[in-house]
Formats: structure tokens, sequence, C-alpha cells
């Protein structure tokens, strides 16, 4: 017997993969090689918004990680995707140099606050590399503390997301604070530079866009190779009979610590691609609100396929760019109408809706469809 | 007679599990008290009892899930199981079936069986795991076993109760398990595989010691033959001995087979 797992995808789905990313990857082209008002030409502003929305996809991707493949329901995934993105706005926030309003080294946030010098926090954040380096670490070292602690204790179900949210409600208020030493309220932002190009300029944009393409489509085969793996099969075991694993031997604990980590990783990965497309990082970004979107996006797209996160999020999140335009108000009740119905009558999100998966035999999907009707 | 794990269970004084004097409360309640029960190598032990005998909780006890309040509970002469976690038993060579059947149901009958499989089971390794052609054959050899070599690729939560308890039971096989600890194997079976689950018993007599907790007494009868039968009350072993025997004791027709 061979185990039908065999390819990272199926042949339709890398057809339509490698259109899609030639598509993506065409964007900042067309935006390059067009001058503004060319019908072919795409603005700046699309070309950001689709960037945001490949790295809100990364978050999406890590969520579903933990949730759709491991049962665990965190509702804090933004605290690490603003942790990620806090790690290197401060490498942004060093690059402005003195070409800030107060003409200083410090940052504009710390001249106004009257700092004489850098808190000790910020060595080496001149640095782009050592900046990059904090942007695994700092999200990924906190999930790996906090996670240790909580699986230790077997904290699950909606103890844990509870949980997960008070971390990152915390996290907010301590970033709110001037004396954190990350901005305030209103966090960083006026960027002028990456890596000495101008953060604006067109080609600055392209290179940042297909950067934040090529991680995601890296990531996208990561989580793929993983969730095909028999670590995926445990992770999997752990959301549908956790007693059962702990039984053939197995340690959850060490199961769930990996998953949670990267995943932790990835979302703060996502954060810092997220700070220098969109300009600006807040502490509004760690708010509860944001990590139950990020829910929300996985839910739409259908949760346990890692596509769906991705499709979830460009679909949630094109709709909130109109809705907001349109109907500013009604957003909110929109998007909560909308986890309702997508709950209510599509439990397995956008990807529920497609055609059967060829790996099941007809006679096991027979067989499926008689216990559903029969259900 | 060779059983698996023989050499680092240390079973030279002919008994593989010991429970001296073990007591378990629950905020006041005692579920456990002072129980004491050996169990031979190879021996098939069945416990009978009515509810709230401590059937489970000491199944529980045996398996780490819970800790005892009081006494001891080893495996062989090497393992205090008050000390270890339950991946642990389960790696020393403790395999448990849960009363309720409990597989990975969106997984196929063959992955439950892949995961089972006695190796490795720390995150590394089982990033990188690849069956192995002796691993493969390991596990059609349990899927014939277990009789269910024609639903390999079906997903287990599609399989009737009667073969996800099968599926269960080949989950502890394809460990090698030293000691194999089924809760109520036929509880709610058809009589047809009630039979099966006997005849499956049977087979594994003899090359496992085996603990089964059953109410069905003419299960018990037919699969205990000449082997002992004890009986927990109230969270101690209230008699011992053959089928027969048991079944003639006046303590326990009055707590349990008399009503």
């Amino acid at each position: 017997m061979t185990h039908p797992t065999q390819a990272l995808f199926s042949r339709p789905a890398r057809y339509l993969l490698v259109a899609l990313v030639v598509v993506a990857a065409l964007l900042p082209l067309l935006h390059l090689v067009f001058p503004p008002g060319h019908t072919l030409h795409i603005s700046g502003y699309t070309l950001a918004l689709v960037g945001k929305f490949m790295c809100y996809a990364l978050a999406a991707l890590a969520l579903d990680l933990v949730w759709g493949y491991t049962g665990i329901l965190s509702l804090g995934h933004a605290l690490f995707f603003a942790l990620g993105a806090y790690a290197h706005g401060m490498y942004l926030m060093r690059a402005i140099g003195r070409d800030g309003v107060y003409g200083s080294a410090l940052p504009d946030f710390m001249v106004f606050l009257d700092w004489q010098e850098l808190p000790w926090f910020w060595a080496f954040t001149d640095s782009f590399w050592y900046c990059m380096v904090l942007v695994v670490l700092v999200p990924g070292v906190l999930a790996f503390v906090f996670g240790y602690f909580a699986f230790r204790s077997r904290i699950k179900g909606v103890y844990f997301s509870i949980i997960t949210q008070a971390l990152a409600y915390a996290c907010m208020l301590l970033f709110f604070r001037n004396d954190t030493g990350f901005g305030g309220n209103n966090g960083f932002t006026d960027f002028r530079r990456i890596l000495g190009h101008d953060i604006t300029a067109p080609g600055t944009r392209a290179v940042m866009f297909l950067v934040t393409l090529a991680l995601l489509v890296g990531a996208l085969c990561l989580c793929r190779w993983l969730v095909a793996s028999r670590l995926g099969r445990v992770l999997q075991g752990v959301r549908d009979a956790e007693p059962r694993l702990m039984f053939i031997g197995y340690d959850p604990l060490w199961f769930k610590l990996f998953v949670w980590t990267l995943s932790a990783v990835l979302c703060g990965i996502a954060g810092a691609l997220y700070v220098p497309q969109v300009g600006i990082i807040n502490p509004s970004e760690m708010s509860p609100a944001n990590s139950i979107e990020m829910v929300i996006w996985v839910a739409v797209g259908g949760r346990g396929t890692l596509i769906g996160a991705i499709l979830g999020a460009f679909t949630v999140n094109g709709l909130k760019s109109w809705f907001t335009a349109a109907f500013p108000d009604l957003w909110l009740f929109a998007l909560g109408m909308l986890f309702i119905l997508v709950t209510l009558f599509m439990p397995k999100g956008m990807l529920g809706l497609r055609l059967p998966r060829r790996r099941a035999s007809p006679t096991a999907l027979r067989e499926k469809q008689a216990l559903e009707e029969a259900a | 007679m060779r059983l698996a794990h023989d050499d680092a269970l240390d079973t030279s004084h002919g008994a593989i599990l010991y429970l001296e004097d073990v007591s378990v409360s629950f905020d006041g309640f005692r579920a456990l008290n002072r129980l004491n029960l050996d169990i031979s190598v190879g021996e098939l032990r069945c416990i009978i009892g009515p509810n709230g005998a401590g059937k489970t909780t000491m199944m529980d006890v045996i398996t780490g899930k819970t800790r005892p309040t009081a006494g001891s509970a080893w495996f062989g002469q090497r393992h205090d199981l008050a000390t270890m976690s339950e991946h642990q038993i389960a790696r020393a060579g403790i395999g448990r079936k849960f009363q309720r059947p409990t597989v990975f149901e969106s997984h196929t009958v063959f992955e439950n069986l892949e995961l089972a499989l006695k190796t490795d089971k720390r995150v590394r390794a089982a990033l990188f795991a690849r069956l192995d052609g002796e691993q493969r054959d390991r596990i059609d050899a349990v899927l014939r076993q277990i009789r269910l070599d024609d639903q390999a690729w079906r997903p287990a939560g599609l399989l009737s109760h009667g073969q996800k308890q099968w599926l269960e039971i080949g989950m502890l096989l394809i460990q090698e398990p030293a000691l194999i600890l089924l809760d109520e194997p036929v509880a709610g079976m058809s009589d047809f595989e009630t039979e099966r689950t006997a005849e499956l018993l049977d087979e594994l007599r003899g090359k496992h010691s085996i603990m089964v907790v059953e109410h069905d007494m003419g299960f018990v009868a037919h699969i205990a033959r000449q082997d002992k039968v004890t009986v927990l009350h109230e969270g101690s072993v209230l008699a011992e001995g053959r089928m027969d025997e048991v079944q003639a004791d006046e303590r326990v027709i009055e707590v349990y087979l008399g009503r």
C-alpha cells in the first residue's frame, strides 16, 4: 500500500497556485513599467492594498495551523503580528536618522518625551538584520514561554482562548504607555527609507510586494509539508482525541508547543512585512477585535485547509475595503453577520462548497453522503 | 514464553502489575480503598463489579491519568506508575482501550495504526518520519488481525461502533504492549461483533498480559475460562477466583450478581 499524500499539492491545485503567483508577480511589474493613466497601470495604492492582504493571508495561515489543524483557538494572534511589526518598526524608526521633525538622531517620540538617549532595548536596532532576528525571536520566545506554562498546566479550549486574549490585551495596554518606549498610542510612523532606499519609491514598493509574495508562498509550502507529515497527523490527533494520543505514547505538550511557536513566528513575519507597506504600527493593532477578525478570515475561508485561510483573508478584507468606503458605519455589523452566517450555514467555510476531494474512494463518498443524509 | 519488554520490565518475580494498598480520594469520596491486586505475566484477568466499584479509577491509576492518594503501583519491578505521565507509561508498555471507542476520526484506519506504531514519538522524529517496509507489513498484519483490511483507507469516523472498538484494540496491539487494559470492550456491540471480539481476545491470550473490565457476564464467563476473575466493590477487592467460584460466593451474589 502506498500512502496517498505523496505530492505537496494535487495537480489542479498546483496549476492554480502557479497561475495565481504569476498574476500576483505581474502586479508590481505593471506598476513599474506603465506610466500612471495607462490602462495597464497598477496604482501604488492597489499594490500596497494587495501587499497588505498578503500579510493578512500569512497571519491567517499561521492561525489555521494552530486552530484548524491542532484545535487550539487563539484569540491573541494579533499580538504576535504586532510584535513582528514593532520589531521591524524599530529599524525603520532608526533609519529615519536626522530627517525627523526635530532633526535628532533619536526617534521623534523620544525627543518629544525629552529622553536624552536610546533605552537599552533599542541597542543595535539600527541594524536591519538584527531587527529581522528580533522579528522571529520576540514573538517566538513569548509564544514558547506562554505556551509552555499554559500547555503544561493542560489549559485547553475556551480557557486557553480567553487567556490568549487577556495576554494580547495586557500587552496592548503596556504598549499604549509612553514610558514603555515604543511611541505610546501613536506607535511608529513617518518611515523614510529601508536599507537605504526611499520607502515610498515605486521600485521599493515593488520589491517589498515581491518579497511578501515569496514569503507567503514559501510559508504555504512549509505549512503544507508540515500538515502532510506524520507530525501533521499527530497535530490533528491533538484536535480530535488528545487522550488517545497520550495513551499511545505521544506527549502532546511538545507538539502543541512546536506548532504554537511556529505559528507565532509566522505571524510575526507577517507583521514585519506589513509595517513598511502600510507605513504605521500602533498598539491598536493588538486589540482583541483584530485577533477575532483573524479568526473570522480562517472560518470564512475554511479552517484546516491552509488555502482556505488565504482565501478567507482576501475575501473578508476585500469586502472590508469596499464596505468601509461605501457604508463605513455598517462594517462591524456586516462582519458579525458574516461570521454568524458562515458558522451556521458553511461550517467548512468557502472551501466546503467545492467538489469532494479525489482522495476519498467512491464507496467512502457514498457512505459519507448516506451518513450526512441520515443525520 | 517470551513476551515483549521482558528485559526492560524485569518481571522476574512473575508479576507484571502490582497494586499495593492503593487509595484514591476525590473530595472525601474514596473511589479506591486500599486496593491490592497483582497480575501475572501472560495472564488474562477479568475485573467485574457494580457501577462505582472503582474499575475505571483503577485503570486511571495504572495509566497515569489519576495519581493514587496512597499506596503504590508498579509495572514490572522497574516502573513506579505513580511517578510517570500518561505517555511515559504508554511507552513503557501499557496500552489502554477506553470505554467509549476513541480513535482519530478524521484519519483513515491505516493512518490511525500508523500513528500508534511502536516507534520514536517525539516531535522531530514525527516531522521526518517515513514508513519502512517492515512497518507497512506490521500495519497490514494488524489490519488483518482486527479484520479491517478492506477498510484501510476509510476515515475511521465512518466505521461502525464495533469496528471502531477493533481499530482501537489494533492501535494497542501495534504498540506491542506487555500489558493491555480493556475497558468494556464489548459495550454496545452486536452479538456477532461480541463473538468476533472474543475470538480476537483468544488470539491474544498468552501473547500479552491482559486486563478486561466488563459488565457483560456472558462474555466474561466465555473469555475467563479457567483464569482468575476479580470482583471489585466499593474500591477494594471483594472476591477473587475462577468464574464459577466467584459466582457461587455469597457476598458477590449479594452486592452484584443477585440483583
